[in-house]
């Protein structure tokens, strides 16, 4: 079973280009900063939004197709929608609620399904209250097998996490993960959340001013994340204008005076390179990629220091660089004020502006 | 004392209330989703009836219906019905001045209210009637009720319009509200009285109502 859509749609300045599968088995993770369009492209495969032209289409039913005219209403869609403020209708019941879900059913039968999902996700005791008397985690709970109630052939996550704080995050993200694993049809699940994505969903399309990127495996994106938007959204902090260098396999970064040496190959289009903090490290004996640096501010994080770094030889304007190096290892180094260091040819990423 | 007044101006009340209701309301949801240059345009149409005054409202009404008038004249004709000094005429001057009161309110309802509601509802399957009347409505009850309560009491104290419209009959068109003019002009300041304090009763207990719905919504929403 699978869920295809692409399509666009305008809003104003702003334009949307849409073009993804999602399977079932495991979600597809759209992955997008704010602003991105990344709601406005679940809307557009509910038919909460009319996309401007293209072609939705879920397990062979035509969802949307502008060719042919096809528009159908979200009531005939079979899509499922986890809001982001889960959208629980305030004014019933945790019952109410689901029971509402499952109205295309007959008195008996809507009742078993009500009490069997009230019971599979935990939501006896809170039954009788309304939405604004339970927790948020219960919330999102009661939002889910509300969605499950109404039996819908795919479902849509838009950040599903984004109204909780992180320690509910946590434990509701495996509870979620469960579920959707029991889940026969395609899943999409929107987030700008990295460490989210990565541990619940294998495969990541990203969007980027509202331009989707097709879909890749999570650990080849983070290898290599292609585009400058990408490699922000992937963890990326340090960004310099780049060229492509006389040697084989090298690249010259102007501003920082450096020539190193990229295990990538030179794409066209390549304008930026990108390296991530956690990539620098402190230079070994006849380390190649290294380069002598001035400490110019030392920040602590949770778990490592943050240095900001400036080459040597670097130009007035060129940027810093930040390096995140673990506690111990921070404090066993000689010189805090001036350090060499180095950066595989591997974790070199060589980027473009846009796809 | 006769009662024929307070139960006149009570049924012309209940009678404009329930037509108003339901066309403030439909008013209220097409204005709401209009673009905003249209919806300027139609708020300040529905909304006139607000700011003029009584007298310039019956004045208009009875260009429209009065017995030689286009409407009042056909109506007349064809059904032999005087649109004009019934008590029922006093229901055409009331729906208009208290139409903006629940347009208004009723419309302010519907614009903070949170579409993701509307837009779950329908991805669940639920059809538009449901989510109109078992989402929209009930979660926009309370302003929606205000205004209704508003409008009654509104509708009890309406005199200009009315009294242009339906004239004072007595026993068959006076209102509280014409019997106090009616008395005060012939001097018997001491029925007069009497039928303010009525007024003044029913007007009261209204307000009071509206301000219990509101506390106990209110007291049900901050529970947590």
């Amino acid at each position: 079973m699978a869920l295809t859509a692409k399509f666009t749609k305008r809003l104003g300045k702003f334009r949307l280009q849409v073009d993804l599968a999602a399977e079932s088995g495991a979600p597809l993770a759209l992955l997008g900063a704010s602003g991105s369009g990344k709601s406005v492209t679940l809307k557009c495969i509910a038919g909460i939004l009319r996309p401007d032209s293209g072609r939705i289409a879920l397990d062979g039913t035509v969802l949307f197709d502008s060719e042919t005219h096809i528009d159908l209403p979200p009531q005939r869609r079979g899509v499922g929608f986890l809001f982001q403020q889960y959208a629980l209708f305030p004014h019933m019941t945790v019952r109410q609620n689901i029971a509402a879900g499952a109205r295309g059913l007959k008195g008996g039968e809507r009742n078993r399904r009500v009490e069997a999902l009230l019971a599979r996700f935990r939501l006896t005791h809170a039954a009788e209250r309304r939405p604004g008397q339970i927790s948020g985690g219960e919330q999102q709970r009661a939002a889910l097998a509300r969605l499950l109630a109404a039996e819908p052939r795919a479902v849509l996550l838009d950040e599903p996490f984004s109204a909780l704080d992180s320690f509910l995050r946590w434990q509701l993200e495996e509870e979620l993960r469960e579920t959707l694993a029991g889940f026969p049809g395609p899943a999409l699940w929107v987030s700008h959340d990295l460490g989210e994505v990565r541990r619940n969903c294998p495969r990541v399309c990203v969007l980027e001013e509202g331009t989707s990127a097709p879909a890749r495996d999570m650990g080849e994106l983070l290898a290599d994340p292609r585009t400058v938007g990408a490699a922000r959204l992937t963890g990326c902090r340090n960004f310099a204008p780049v060229r492509r260098g006389t040697g084989s396999g090298t690249v010259e970064v102007p501003g920082w005076g450096l020539t190193l040496r990229a295990a990538g190959p030179w794409r066209e289009g390549v304008t930026t390179l990108g390296v991530r903090p956690e990539s620098l490290h402190p230079a070994a004996a006849g380390e190649e990629n290294a380069f002598a640096c001035e400490v110019v501010r030392v920040t602590e994080d949770i778990a490592a220091m943050l240095a900001l770094l400036r080459p040597k030889g670097a130009a007035a304007d060129a940027p810093t660089l930040w390096m995140a190096l673990g506690k111990e290892r921070w404090a066993s180094l000689p010189d805090k004020k001036g350090l060499t260091v180095a950066v595989r040819p591997q974790d070199i990423l060589l980027l473009t502006d846009s796809l | 004392m006769d009662w024929f007044p307070l139960y006149n101006s009570l049924r012309i009340a209940a009678v404009s209330t329930v037509l108003v209701f339901f066309a403030g309301v439909c008013a209220a949801y097409y204005v709401a989703r209009m673009p905003r240059l249209v919806k300027g345009l139609l708020d300040a149409v529905l909304t006139l009836p607000l700011v003029l005054p009584p007298t310039v409202v019956g004045y208009l009404l009875l260009i429209l219906l009065g017995p030689r008038r286009p409407v009042g004249a056909w109506v007349l004709e064809r059904f032999g019905v005087r649109l004009t000094m019934t008590w029922w005429s006093a229901v055409f001057a009331t729906v208009v001045v208290i139409f903006p009161l629940l347009y208004r309110t009723a419309r302010g309802a519907f614009e903070s209210f949170d579409e993701t509601l509307a837009q779950a509802g329908a991805t669940l399957g639920l059809s538009n009637t449901y989510i109109f009347w078992r989402v929209r409505m009930p979660v926009c009850r309370q302003g929606i009720l205000a205004g209704t309560v508003l409008a009654f009491a509104r509708a009890l104290g309406e005199y200009g319009a009315t009294s242009m419209l339906a004239g004072y009959t007595p026993g068959r068109t006076a209102t509280i509200s014409t019997t106090v003019y009616q008395l005060w002009r012939t001097g018997d300041d001491a029925m007069a009285l009497r039928w303010v304090l009525v007024n003044l009763a029913i007007s009261a207990a209204a307000l009071l109502a509206l301000n219990f719905l509101e506390r106990r919504e209110g007291g049900q929403k901050s529970w947590r």
